[in-house]
């Protein structure tokens, strides 16, 4: 096994996933890259995390008034599942179902949404758009429980053709009035009081009562049409097959152009999304089959620096290689700063800013943003007694030679590769430490902190801002 | 220090993101219209804040009408574009870009920024405040600053020893080097990389300088202006600032989400011309406050769905304070689309007037045409 294999491994799990440690990726790499793909896309072969420990360690995930710490705990489990895509699917459907805390302060609901995604995230489209709309969470952030037969709210009824199914472009304005109309009486079940029982999350009803039954059409097609019939023509929609292709394309293989974008920009590789939609359409949207087909493909081994990594992914990544974070956090440590951190670099899980989601690719980064990246990926190797960062010393052996140090390191970060000027850089500071002796328990300690800068040096690069 | 140059001249904007309600904002609180389409959500005459026979303030903008009754607050009603886009993010788009017929990546003010520093000089020219640059500030080799928290800004912040501190800057600065050629997004990393060295480096002196008797409200929108404050204050060359105040998409529960937002917002712009005002640094500041659009003439039961025109706001020491531009009528034939307030001034023509007669700039390259423009500012 090369070590351009192992590359190739750690890329497809940095992005069907959040990465891996060393260990882990040496684990994972003994079976074939097909292998990997087939694991990753069947997350029901691997057990669930257990949350016992999270929950007695962190007593205030037991309360709701903060989604904070959620939010963090998502974190922790995309950092230490055994079933990476599971969550990562649920990160990509959060990016298109954006869903925010600021507006419903109803955690409960919230998580409900998110172990939605968890649990159907590589169903199929039409099972997702349903329970999506039969979502309490989302319900209420587009106002559909205020969608009435005698006074229709078109707010759900727009996002889900603008933003969730179709793009801009391939509806009119009757056809959003008209399934608007259909979603009537789509609601959900007055959540418990928060007195005295605590929080619980809400569930869907349809009120027939406050339904309106009477003829719509919608995108060519006339009938008495129900909310799931608006799903069902959504669903055979080739615009919806090419809108689902690009979001699935633009978070696991390289960034497009904005979503808003999307009516007038073109892909950036059309082959690949034709492809994709065939796939698409052959399945009936079956995300699982599309996925597959994705990283077993060309286009997807060779995208390389073609995505810049979201926050989440930054942070989640970053712990992985640390180490931080296990089963059970260390004294101290709150959830809910691992949720502050992916917030301070423009990504506040479980609120986003709007509901058209972030911004991504390049528009992750400003000044602003690049400071706190940059920062974060430093300070979590400031601490050289991480256990991801003393196995990487001992992976070292008892010495490094000064003009091994860049490239050993690299490769056990990753393996990734970096420029030619990022290399020059790195080397110089290798040059100013010289050969590193690891071989005493004293010499360890003295040249650990070395070794540590180069490591920070190393999560400071340009390269390592890409997914 | 006393000082004889005139200072050069600064805008501030804040941006309502989520579309603004202008009706409950600047009330037509006498109009019978107004009472009969918002039968939900209307505010009842005795609560408004008149400002004059026709017209009130929504009750918690009261900070905001001092500054009005102070003639520091011109009020522009009735903006908007022809054939207004209802989606938030398009609409803010074109806001943002100046460009209601097609997507462009070039914001408003990033070429405004250009023209200020034509040679990207000072990061510091312009600065957002907040988590994400706004499009309005972007434009390909416009270097710009956005800072989510003032006082800890920097790389390598956590690296204690200065010594080695500098060390890892210097490699920074090697590793993000000049990297011409290697792809847009990694250049874009170089140049960003490049930019925050130097502006963390020039901005670090603001929290140290700073010193004011005016202490802000705990809210998101003022921390945010006392941070444009202490910049502004510490006079690092910054002409354009840029923040964001979010929640205005009330489609539903407008009723108890509104006055929240306006008492924060109300309280922080009169807390931050104080705070200018204290420090002598209120005569080159003017401030613009807007939002993608308006909403509905009529209510939904419960909140109002996303609209056309709407209204904006130039405040500050330097403005000729008043009503500018007309009220958009209630009447139903002059209603757009059917069913929103019509526009009655293009938001373009109060950009070209923020550059021409504010910033000294052409206007027309900027806002891509020739626009109606309005006189708010004192001619002495």
């Amino acid at each position: 096994m090369g070590s351009n294999d192992l590359a190739l491994k750690a890329h497809l799990l940095r992005r069907a996933g959040f990465g891996a440690s060393r260990g882990e990726l040496e684990e994972i790499a003994k079976n074939g890259y097909e292998e990997i793909v087939e694991d990753l896309i069947h997350p029901e072969r691997f057990e669930d995390l257990d949350e016992d420990y999270i929950r007695r360690y962190n007593p205030e995930l037991s309360y709701h008034d903060g989604f904070q710490n959620h939010a963090g705990r998502w974190i922790w489990r995309m950092i230490n599942t055994k079933r990476p895509l599971e969550e990562k699917m649920a990160l990509f459907w959060h990016h298109v179902f954006a869903t925010a805390y600021y507006k419903s302060e109803h955690v409960p609901t919230l998580i409900a949404q998110i172990e939605t995604f968890r649990n159907n995230g590589l169903s199929n489209i039409k099972k997702v758009l349903n329970d999506l709309a039969k979502d309490p969470a989302m319900n209420y952030w587009l106002d559909n429980c205020e969608n009435h037969s005698d006074q229709p709210n078109e707010n759900w009824g727009r996002e889900l053709l603008e933003l969730f199914s179709m793009g801009v472009g391939n509806y009119s304005e009757d056809d959003i009035k008209n399934a608007s109309r259909a979603f009537t009486g789509w609601t959900f079940e007055q959540p418990h009081p928060l007195y005295p029982f605590g929080h619980f999350a809400s569930s869907f009803i349809f009120d027939e009562d406050d339904h309106d039954g009477s003829e719509k059409t919608f995108l060519g097609k006339t009938g008495n049409f129900n909310g799931e019939d608006i799903v069902e023509i959504i669903c055979e929609q080739p615009a919806t097959a090419k809108f689902i292709c690009r979001h699935l394309y633009t978070f696991f293989v390289e960034d497009e152009p904005q979503v808003h974008t999307w009516s007038i920009e073109e892909p950036r590789n059309p082959e690949a999304i034709d492809e994709m939609i065939k796939v698409f359409m052959e399945t009936d949207g079956d995300i699982r089959s599309i996925l597959r087909f994705v990283f077993n493909s060309d286009f997807f081994k060779d995208a390389w620096y073609k995505k810049v990594k979201n926050p989440t992914e930054l942070v989640a990544g970053t712990i992985k290689l640390t180490g931080m974070y296990d089963v059970i956090p260390k004294e101290g440590e709150a959830l809910g700063t691992l949720y502050g951190s992916a917030s301070v670099m423009g990504q506040a899980l479980m609120n986003p800013p709007t509901v058209e989601g972030w911004h991504t690719g390049s528009e992750w980064i400003d000044g602003g943003t690049l400071n706190e990246r940059v920062n974060f990926a430093v300070n979590q190797f400031d601490d050289v007694s991480t256990p991801g960062f003393k196995d990487i010393l001992s992976r070292l052996g008892d010495q490094v030679k000064s003009d091994d140090l860049v490239g050993r390191c690299l490769d056990l970060i990753g393996p990734i590769e970096v420029g030619n000027e990022t290399h020059a850089a790195l080397s110089s500071y290798a040059d100013a430490v010289g050969d590193l002796d690891l071989s005493t328990d004293q010499a360890r300690t003295e040249n650990a902190v070395k070794i540590a800068r180069m490591i920070q040096l190393i999560v400071s690069t340009r390269e390592y801002q890409f997914a | 220090m006393a000082t004889t140059t005139k200072k050069d001249p600064v805008f501030v904007v804040v941006q309502l993101s989520g579309g603004n309600d202008f009706m409950n904002t600047v009330i037509p609180y006498t109009n019978p219209l107004y009472y009969d389409n918002r039968t939900f959500l209307n505010i009842p005459e005795e609560d408004v804040l008149p400002l004059d026979s026709t017209l009130g303030w929504h009750p918690e903008m009261g900070p905001f009408k001092e500054l009005y009754d102070r003639g520091m607050v011109a009020i522009v009603q009735g903006i908007g574009y022809p054939d207004s886009n209802r989606s938030h993010f398009r609409g803010m788009d074109i806001w943002h870009t100046c460009t209601p017929d097609e997507v462009s990546t070039i914001g408003w003010l990033g070429n405004t920024i250009e023209q200020l520093d034509p040679t990207g000089e000072n990061p510091l020219t312009g600065i957002n405040f907040g988590v994400g640059l706004p499009k309005a500030m972007t434009k390909a080799g416009v270097p710009v600053t956005s800072v989510s928290n003032l006082d800890n800004y920097g790389l390598m912040s956590g690296i204690t020893a200065e010594d080695q501190k500098d060390e890892a800057l210097q490699i920074f600065k090697n590793m993000y080097g000049q990297a011409v050629g290697t792809g847009p997004v990694m250049d874009y990393l170089s140049r960003t990389g490049n930019d925050v060295l130097t502006g963390a480096d020039i901005i670090k002196v603001a929290p140290e300088r700073y010193e004011s008797t005016v202490e802000y409200a705990d809210s998101p929108i003022g921390k945010s202006l006392r941070d444009v404050a202490r910049v502004h204050t510490a006079d690092l060359g910054t002409r354009i600032f840029y923040t964001q105040q979010g929640g205005y998409d009330t489609h539903a529960n407008q009723l108890p989400t509104q006055p929240g937002l306006f008492k924060d917002l109300a309280r922080a712009v009169n807390d931050f011309f104080a705070d200018l005002e204290e420090h002598d640094a209120d005569d080159n500041v003017i401030m613009l406050i807007f939002s993608e659009f308006g909403r509905r003439i009529a209510d939904n039961g419960s909140g109002t769905d996303h609209g056309s025109g709407g209204g904006a706001f130039l405040v500050g020491k330097p403005v000729d304070g008043g009503l500018y531009c007309e009220y958009p009528s209630l009447e139903r034939d002059r209603w757009a689309k059917g069913e929103d307030l019509e526009h009655t001034i293009d938001y373009r023509g109060i950009y070209g007037t923020v550059l021409e007669q504010w910033l000294g700039l052409e206007a027309a390259p900027i806002v891509q045409g020739t626009f109606e423009q309005i006189n708010p500012f004192k001619t002495n």
